[in-house]
């Protein structure tokens, strides 16, 4: 077959695969050329592994054949590095696990292999999945595909810029404070981060314990979903992994938008955000009245909080999951320890990148002793408020809607030297983790080129009716099948 | 200056469970190191714990048998802190909401008197790895098997005042933890470890000293010396002007001395918060319920059924209270002879010396229930006198043949016949007209010789009691 | 809300973090202001209020107790910094 215009969306390929328009390894190989030829500009993916990949996708050619025909299969994608993979080095992107080969796949891995997904690659991420910009990443920043000079977003911005630059149909990534969204927004792609529990956690390589979720990112709510279809279930050996009867996330994809609640919080659309993003807000809300739903304002009272809350309990939790990093089982070990305290302190000084080792510092801070009621007990009670605020405008409305960011990407280098003003950047993603709903971002807009997201969030366990509202929503839009310059 | 000891104990008690508290890796004693550490014991990043449903259950079996509280929910912690046997830079155990709570236990102590000791907590914990410091030189070398091994940390109110009261404690819990079969209580291999909070105050006086602690203690007898040195040592200092400083020691048994740990590092700040990655431990009552009606009888109401229904001593009911496959073995031989105070007799005196003597354990006792209550039956009805009962039993210890057998073989009916008796009574006073003499002019000592020659006339078979009435009778 | 460069290294030293002189300074600087934004979450009344320590508050998965794991000590330790006869190494430890 000589050069077809390979269709972009996992859905359509998946419909090519089995009428036969292609191979698997033809899919792979088309991607593997892009990888290769493009690339270089945006530094989304850490590994590419084009061997396993093409073993892969000629096994899913080979299970095809024998009368297999799942949706997922022979479909290439992009891995967040920080998924555990048998065979193909785990980095998330540091110095600590530059070479780290882990003894097993993650769970997450395990399932989208079994259904025949296609690996390309690890792609770049934040150090430790610390960061909104993937500039903390040891293996150099990832760009933008809509404008190489600025950040795509973090901490999954190397999996945005992958699918936003047609690199791969789809991407896994990791969510703790916005990690999905706010990259998916920036880059102009899809990405959920499902309700807390959904997705196992064995071998996603813990940032903040109660807050990490694994989730798909796409072109489209419809490719998210069949994706989500596969990552999700309760898991053994994650004793947080919640039990539910089995669900089919595209169930409600065509189901019109009549009668639907949505809620735009107050606290959201403040003088902080952009007049451009809200001005896309609302044309979205608009949007969605026309196709039946309605639009109320409701309140999130301690949305101001969310940020500081969200930052002490993940500083926390970090700096306690961090601690294992110490040269002595794995990972980076300084040369020439005088002794112990030294083998400790300088394998984990020289391993750790600074965002990384401030967050530790922080999060050491406020549990250490006389400041742990102020703290950290403290951000715990907020996230309980939180929570209870989120529970109260589910008591009024289906859905809130929002800007997933208060502003478009920004320029490479332009907010690394002030870690709080990237912090404050989260302010409409962090509750939704701390709360633990499930949250999407949708692509709602452009301004002045750059790509604006839009946020979903919904009840607990209710991604069915996320993703249904950004389907109905991408079937009447276009904004998510706009292409940056730099793919073509 | 009249001082008193205040003793508190913090005991490791290693779970009797097949594998490890948060991951499936195995925890038989012994491996070569590192062959029993998973990915989840190493902490390799991406592993998660899940709890061992059954280590639950043991930790509520020794809460039922401490009349503690079990919390409805508890909740795993992380203790932080650096050293290499500590994989994951934490240890998961239980802080502010402690799976049991509030108990207590009965100690005896060498006087007879018993003592009750306040059980202020019992928590679940993993413990970590060892660390090899002379294997490799300028190294320590770590192994991981350990890791992950479930532990119940037992902690006491400090409600002992002597060293003895001390060993008494820890004799106690270890029977107990024995005897609920939660635990082997094998202290070579680190099963049970005691470590002592020790301190010293003015008798009297209601405020407590500054305390030491007493690290790893793995015998009695050292816990014993270890507190004595200690208590000693503290007096000495605070009587010449010093001190007591808080802090962790370890006891040199060779040197028999404290000495102060060179400090691992300034004081530990643990940083202590709810472990993210286990959800609370929810127990219900039913669980409670379900657990309790499995739990066997412990060992002081044993004691106080023996007691009330057996007739038995207190010391006597204690003993063999106290060794659960002992007491079964007593309770059946009980039924078997029908003589519970003559079944407890063999049992603390015979049976324990052979035990003893051979180093061999109840569960591999040669003699029988059913030969050994034979044997007591045997002696109630009459057949047999003390005496030649006691021959026969080391008969039956060497495994030579049944009772009857042994009995009617070698001739050791006892003699019962009156007659028979009077006859050779008779025989001896004719014979000793001196001893005769002597006797019936005060001289109660002699009564011994006749019992002897009557006895070495009939070959010790004659009833002692009837010789003893009948000598009385024909010596008048 | 300041953190002086005494109090970050002290907290560098728990968490075993190997600051350079050069840069204690400007960590210490930088968690100031960050923790002193953060310390808004003081001003919100929170009395009565039970921490949240998992956004789903439900039972735990629990094991049973068997053996399920097959360790392989090689393929575990493969790549390991130091290792000799299957035991990690570090620098002597004097207790």
């Amino acid at each position: 077959m000589t050069h077809p215009d390979y269709p972009q969306t996992l859905a359509a390929q998946s419909v090519a695969l089995a009428e036969g328009q292609f191979s698997s390894v033809e899919l792979t190989q088309h991607y593997l050329e892009r990888i290769n030829r493009l690339d270089g500009q945006f530094n989304s993916f850490i590994t590419v592994c084009p061997d396993f990949a093409i073993a892969q996708a000629a096994e899913a050619d080979r299970r095809r054949a024998a009368g297999e025909n799942g949706a997922l299969l022979g479909i290439p994608y992009a891995n967040k590095d920080i998924f555990c993979t048998k065979g193909i080095k785990t980095t998330c992107a540091s110095r600590m696990l530059a070479d780290w080969q882990a003894p097993y796949d993650a769970t997450v891995v395990e399932r989208l292999h079994a259904a025949g997904m296609v690996m390309l690659g690890k792609t770049n991420m934040d150090e430790f999945a610390m960061g909104s910009s993937n500039e903390t990443s040891w293996f150099g920043p990832a760009r933008n595909p809509w404008d190489t000079n600025r950040v795509p977003g973090g901490s999954s911005g190397g999996s945005a810029a992958a699918v936003a630059a047609r690199l791969a149909p789809v991407a896994t990534g990791t969510d703790t404070g916005g990690s999905i969204r706010q990259p998916a927004a920036l880059c102009g792609v899809t990405g959920l981060k499902p309700t807390y529990g959904r997705v196992s956690r064995w071998g996603m390589i813990a940032f903040a314990s109660s807050l990490d979720q694994g989730g798909p990112m796409g072109l489209t709510a419809e490719d998210v979903a069949l994706m989500l279809n596969a990552m999700t279930g309760a898991d053994r050996r994650d004793a947080t992994s919640i039990e539910r009867a089995p669900e089919n996330f595209m169930a409600d994809l065509g189901k019109p938008l009549t009668g639907l609640k949505v809620g735009v919080p107050t606290e959201f659309m403040d003088a902080g955000l952009s007049p451009a993003i809200r001005a896309c807000v609302d044309v979205t809300a608009s949007t969605l009245k026309q196709l039946g739903a309605s639009i109320k304002e409701v309140s999130l009272p301690n949305a101001g909080v969310a940020v500081p809350a969200y930052y002490v309990v993940a500083s926390a939790e970090a700096s306690s999951n961090l601690s294992r990093y110490d040269g002595v089982r794995f990972g980076h070990r300084c040369e020439n320890p005088v002794d112990l305290a030294d083998l400790y302190s300088r394998s984990r000084g020289e391993g750790f990148g600074n965002e990384v080792k401030r967050r530790i510092l922080v999060g050491t801070y406020v549990l250490s002793a006389g400041y742990y009621d102020a703290w950290y007990r403290k951000a715990q009670q907020l996230r309980r408020l939180i929570q209870q605020d989120y529970v109260a405008a589910f008591n009024d409305v289906d859905v809130l809607l929002g800007p997933t960011t208060p502003n478009t990407a920004f320029a490479l280098g332009e907010n690394i030297a002030d870690p709080l003003t990237m912090y404050l950047s989260d302010i409409y993603t962090t509750g939704v983790n701390l709360a633990g709903l499930p949250g999407l971002s949708m692509p709602g807009g452009f301004v002045d080129g750059l790509p604006v997201g839009l946020q979903l969030i919904g009840n607990y366990f209710d991604e069915r009716r996320v993703l249904q509202v950004a389907h109905q929503f991408q079937q009447h839009t276009d904004w998510h099948s706009r292409m940056p310059v730099a793919a073509e | 200056m009249h001082w008193e000891t205040v003793i508190g104990l913090e005991i490791h008690v290693q779970l009797a469970a097949e594998s490890k508290i948060f991951s499936g890796a195995p925890t038989r004693y012994g491996a070569e190191q590192n062959t029993q550490a998973c990915a989840v014991d190493l902490g390799l990043p991406g592993v998660l714990p899940v709890l061992n449903a059954r280590v639950v259950d043991m930790a509520i079996t020794l809460g039922l048998a401490l009349g503690a509280k079990i919390a409805p929910a508890s909740i795993f912690a992380r203790k932080n802190y650096f050293y290499p046997d500590l994989p994951k830079g934490y240890q998961i155990s239980q802080y502010e909401q402690p799976i049991v709570s509030d108990g207590r236990i009965e100690i005896s102590l060498p006087s007879g008197e018993t003592k009750t000791i306040g059980i202020t907590r019992a928590h679940l914990e993993e413990d970590a790895g060892k660390s090899v410091h002379d294997a490799f030189p300028g190294y320590t070398a770590i192994d991981l098997n350990r890791a992950g091994t479930p532990l119940l940390e037992v902690v006491t109110e400090p409600d002992m005042r002597s060293p003895a009261e001390a060993v008494a404690y820890m004799r106690a819990m270890h029977a107990l933890v024995r005897y609920l079969g939660i635990c082997d209580g094998n202290m070579q291999e680190g099963s049970f470890r005691c470590d002592a909070n020790v301190s010293v105050r003015p008798m009297g006086s209601d405020t407590f000293g500054t305390r030491a602690e007493i690290k790893n203690i793995n015998s009695f007898r050292f816990v014993e010396r270890a507190i004595e040195y200690e208590v000693e040592r503290q007096i000495d200092l605070i009587e010449a002007g010093g001190k007591v400083v808080q802090e962790t020691r370890l006891y040199d048994a060779d040197k028999h001395e404290t000495r102060s740990m060179r400090s691992k590092e300034d004081a530990h700040d643990y940083r202590y918060f709810p472990d993210p990655d286990l959800l609370p431990v929810v127990v219900t009552q039913s669980r409670i319920d379900a657990i309790k009606s499995t739990l066997p009888e412990l060992p002081w109401t044993r004691r106080e059924r023996y007691v009330a229904d057996f007739g038995l001593e207190l010391d006597e009911a204690r003993t063999l209270a106290a060794d659960r496959p002992l007491a079964e073995y007593f309770e059946a031989l009980a039924r078997t002879s029908g003589d519970p105070r003559q079944s407890a007799n063999w049992l603390n005196g015979e049976l324990a010396a052979n035990l003893n003597r051979h180093g061999v354990g109840i569960e591999s006792c040669p003699v029988t229930v059913e030969r050994l209550g034979k044997l007591i039956t045997r002696i109630t009805d009459g057949t047999l006198s003390g005496n030649l009962a006691k021959q026969l039993f080391e008969a039956l210890w060497n495994l030579e043949g049944e009772v009857d057998e042994l009995i009617d073989q070698r001739g050791l009916r006892q003699l019962n016949d009156s007659e028979a008796v009077r006859a050779l009574i008779a025989q001896v006073i004719e014979e000793s007209p001196t001893q005769v003499a002597q006797y019936r002019s005060g001289k109660d000592k002699v009564f011994g010789y006749f019992v002897g020659q009557v006895m070495k006339r009939s070959q010790g078979k004659a009833n002692p009691q009837q010789l003893n009435d009948l000598l009385r009778e024909m010596l008048a | 809300m300041s953190l002086s460069t005494a109090d970050l290294l002290r907290v560098a030293r728990l968490a075993r973090l190997q600051i350079a002189d050069h840069e204690a300074d400007t960590y210490a600087a930088q968690l100031s202001g960050i923790l002193a934004h953060f310390s808004l979450i003081g001003e919100v009344n929170t009395d009565a209020i039970v921490p949240l320590a998992h956004a789903i508050e439900t039972v735990g998965q629990l094991r049973e107790d068997v053996v399920s794991e097959a360790v392989d000590r090689d393929q575990l330790q493969a790549g390991a910094p130091l290792v000799e006869n299957g035991y990690y190494l570090v620098p002597r430890v004097i207790e």
